[in-house]
């Protein structure tokens, strides 16, 4: 069961993201996206991690791209389709052919150790998954967490006076 | 059974398609999706990982990615924004400001 669900949900998400690359019109890019982002959510749950799953919903496929499909629509460019580099389909191909060989290559090599820590599958279904990553953000991870505010901010100040009209 | 290498098979899959797409589209929003699905995909990598190793800390990694992924994209649609304004387009070959 879990096996016919990770091939179906692995088929469509590789099937969306090479779609991403496709599509002539960058809205119908951002639609894929989102459906590659929902199916990485399916792996989440699959890999016990619920948490992550509703985030990667919320942030990614929710706020990330109504930012990115809300500047599509902003700058109209659901009609330009000019495209791609010449003979681009062939060295880009090259490369991420390349590329993948020499991650399978490595994943095929590696080992993992057999070293584990301490969260097993049973700690994480009776403390719950939130409060275990609430717990490990809000001790080990405490200066992290603040530096990630800091960007936050910056970022906010930034977009808002790069996007200004006459600052 | 599907055990981590499934996941980190199909997180490599993932990360070369959006290899393929920053190297073939000309249009920078595109390419700015093609990263990304670049992100995502090593997200899955650490949460398989972290689910393999019994360890809480991959999580962890994968909450940053995705709050500077946010920073990201609000930052470089700013820009995309400001440089459109300037040249009526987003084609990556119009990138040549700085050129002499």
């Amino acid at each position: 069961m879990e096996s016919i669900l990770f091939y179906l949900f692995a088929f469509v998400a590789v099937f969306s993201a090479y779609y991403v690359t496709k599509s002539r019109n960058p809205v119908n890019s951002a639609l894929w996206l989102v459906t590659t982002f929902i199916c990485l959510a399916v792996f989440y749950i699959m890999l016990d991690a619920p948490f992550m799953a509703a985030i990667q919903i919320m942030v990614y496929a929710g706020a990330i791209m109504v930012l990115i499909v809300f500047v599509i629509m902003l700058l109209n460019l659901g009609t330009t389709t000019k495209g791609r580099y010449a003979r681009a389909r062939v060295w880009a191909s090259f490369v991420s052919i390349l590329m993948l060989i020499l991650t399978n290559f490595f994943i095929r090599r590696s080992i993992p150790t057999g070293k584990v820590g301490d969260v097993t599958k049973q700690m994480v279904e009776s403390y719950g998954h939130t409060e275990l990553i609430g717990k490990a953000m809000f001790t080990d991870f405490l200066l992290p967490f603040e530096i990630a505010s800091i960007l936050l901010l910056v970022a906010i100040v930034g977009a808002v006076i790069l996007s200004k009209r006459e600052v | 059974m599907i055990g981590v290498y499934h996941y980190m098979i199909l997180s490599a899959i993932i990360f070369s398609i959006g290899t393929f797409g920053v190297l073939m589209r000309k249009n920078a929003i595109v390419i700015f999706m093609c990263i990304e699905l670049m992100l995502n995909s090593v997200n899955l990598t650490f949460i398989a990982l972290s689910r393999h190793l019994q360890n809480m800390d991959g999580q962890i990694f994968v909450f940053f990615v995705m709050t500077v992924a946010a920073a990201e994209a609000a930052v470089g649609l700013a820009l995309m924004i400001a440089f459109y304004r300037n040249r009526e387009s987003i084609d990556a070959d119009d990138f040549n400001m700085l050129k002499w």
